[in-house]
């Protein structure tokens, strides 16, 4: 058996090992699964009317539901990565003849998986409330790309506020930030009703650019330079997050 | 020579400016159960840490199963086993998924691994409480899973860092015995403690660190008689003789304790040698209500090596 057959082997059994937390630990389902279900429901029935009818509205919503339930799932990354820091468990890892770093690459393909099963979720309730994609294969494909694109960008930020961390309370503060920055963007009204700065911050901020992206591959609004702000903007995100994750695993366990 | 299957040499390792091993010498023979001994803060997690290879000496150089720590650790992880001062278990798994889990880690092959998993559950007395999540266990449980856990590969060096500190007296004599049969099957235990008695019961040789050093290693038999033999313990009848009789042992006195009015005195243990200081005590009107005869304890050793004279 080669190497690569073993690091393949490995961090299989580490997401497994993470997929059955998310069966455990009821916290984590709810956080990932069932809230973005709800908020969407939330959103499209009770907002709705009010903001721009209700089936206008569920078109406009969606890919901001997506992201949104990404951002709390990523906290369950967050919260995961510093229990194993914390407990002992991660010495047990390391004593192994096994990467160190694949209890993290374990974490992030779980926070894959649960973003996955999240987002069909969302978009078959989405579906029943109303929501009608005109998409072609190709931009499905494509959508499909970007939301790979900024799971993974987030769960590898997550791995770092989870190496950050000193405890898991501390750990699951990254919610905060995760979860503001879509309300703060595109995600649930456009920007141009918000009051001047905060329109400024919004339009600049990563999200945006992502969920114009996303809205143009499913619904064929234009997308404009969107595509290549949120490419740049997550694939630097991902880039910075995946080194640093390195390095602030080699530096909390040296 | 080859009968030594961990050896250190001269390891120091600093945190910031504070030394935490100023250098450390230790050999271990091969199938011997070692007890690194001493107070927390001692450095013997840092020790452990180090020939486990999960942090690097900053100097000095350990070796253990034929490989350097530092350069070869893959090597050395393939032969070892650890078990830390907290249970590293994963909480949310059942005992089993546990077992089979770090099983894979492991590459066993998938029969081996069940079966031996199997045999793990039954061995610690886990068989009932295999299909339950690990959060619901006793503390007694956990260390015998994570302990369970550390065997799978049958490691030639289990490292066991303060086996038993925080479990009751039930729990710790099952793990005394449980370590007792690991050495039985001719597995290597470097275990810590911080329990003397530990050391006593359980360690062919007994390694004595304080503040980073080794200050002292041996048998039990061998630390406790570093110290005079055997000892009168003195129960005087009243505070004046209290008094009469620290002034009388000024400077000689191995050990005074004002509360319960008793001085400590070597001897050699025979009866005229006794019946002599008796006399000389009853001469000078100091009044003895009892005498006690006792050996040292490890814990005498212990306290006079580490210079916490009671």
């Amino acid at each position: 058996m080669t190497n690569a057959y073993w690091a393949v082997s490995d961090a299989l059994t580490m997401t497994g090992r993470g997929l059955r937390h998310l069966t455990r630990s009821i916290d984590s389902l709810l956080t990932s699964i069932i809230l973005p279900v709800l908020l969407m429901l939330v959103f499209v029935y009770i907002f709705g009317g009010a903001i721009a009818g209700r089936d206008a509205y569920v078109n406009y919503v969606v890919p901001g539901i997506i992201l949104l339930c990404c951002a709390y799932s990523s906290t369950a990354t967050a919260v995961g990565v510093t229990n194993d820091m914390v407990t002992g468990v991660i010495d047990r890892f390391r004593s192994l003849p096994i990467r160190g770093s694949t209890v993290l690459t374990g974490h992030v393909a779980a926070s894959l998986f649960r973003n996955a099963i999240a987002t069909v979720l969302v978009l078959g309730v989405a579906v029943i409330a109303g929501f009608r994609p005109n998409a072609t294969a190709a931009e499905w494909l494509a959508a499909v790309a970007f939301m790979l694109l900024f799971v993974l960008a987030m769960s590898w930020l997550a791995v770092c506020a989870g190496l950050l961390a000193r405890n898991a309370d501390a750990a699951g503060g990254f919610t905060f930030i995760a979860l503001f920055l879509p309300y703060l963007s595109s995600a649930f009204v456009p920007t141009s009703t918000m009051p001047k700065a905060l329109h400024a911050i919004a339009d600049h901020q990563p999200i945006t650019p992502m969920i114009e992206t996303l809205r143009g591959l499913l619904r064929g609004a234009p997308i404009g330079n969107s595509a290549w702000l949120a490419i740049a903007w997550f694939g630097g995100i991902l880039l910075v997050s995946y080194v640093g994750a390195g390095l602030l695993f080699k530096r909390r366990t040296a | 020579m080859t009968d030594v299957i961990v050896r250190a040499t001269g390891l120091r390792k600093s945190y910031g400016k504070t030394e935490v091993l100023a250098g450390v010498d230790l050999a271990v023979r091969r199938g011997s159960i070692f007890a690194l001994l001493g107070p927390n803060g001692a450095g013997k997690t840092t020790t452990v840490r180090i020939l486990s290879t999960l942090i690097d000496a900053d100097g000095g150089t350990a070796e253990v199963a034929g490989h350097d720590v530092r350069t070869e650790p893959a090597k050395v992880r393939t032969r070892i086993s650890l078990t830390g001062q907290y249970a590293a278990v994963d909480e949310l798994l059942t005992g089993e998924e546990n077992l089979l889990m770090m099983g894979r880690l492991l590459h066993l092959p998938r029969a081996p691994r069940k079966a031996r998993t199997g045999e793990l559950l039954e061995r610690f007395d886990l068989v009932d409480a295999a299909k339950r999540p690990v959060k619901t266990y006793s503390g007694g449980m956990r260390r015998r899973l994570d302990l369970a856990v550390s065997l799978l590969a049958s490691p030639e060096v289990i490292f066991l860092d303060e086996p038993t500190t925080g479990l009751d007296p039930r729990s710790r004599q099952d793990m005394w015995q449980v370590v007792r049969d690991l050495a039985r099957t001719g597995s290597t235990v470097l275990l810590t403690t911080q329990y003397l008695e530990e050391a006593d019961q359980l360690a062919d040789q007994i390694a004595v660190l304080d503040n980073g050093r080794v200050i002292a290693e041996g048998t039990a038999d061998q630390l406790k008689s570093t110290l005079a033999g055997e000892q009168v313990e003195l129960h005087l009848a009243d505070a004046g003789s209290y008094d009469e009789a620290t002034r009388l042992f000024n400077g000689t006195a191995l050990h005074k304790d004002p509360e319960r009015r008793s001085v400590s005195v070597a001897t050699g243990g025979s009866a005229a040698e006794v019946r002599l200081l008796l006399n000389d005590l009853a001469d000078r009107a100091i009044a003895v209500e009892r005498i006690t005869l006792r050996r040292p304890t490890l814990d005498d050793a212990f306290l006079s090596l580490t210079g916490n004279k009671r």
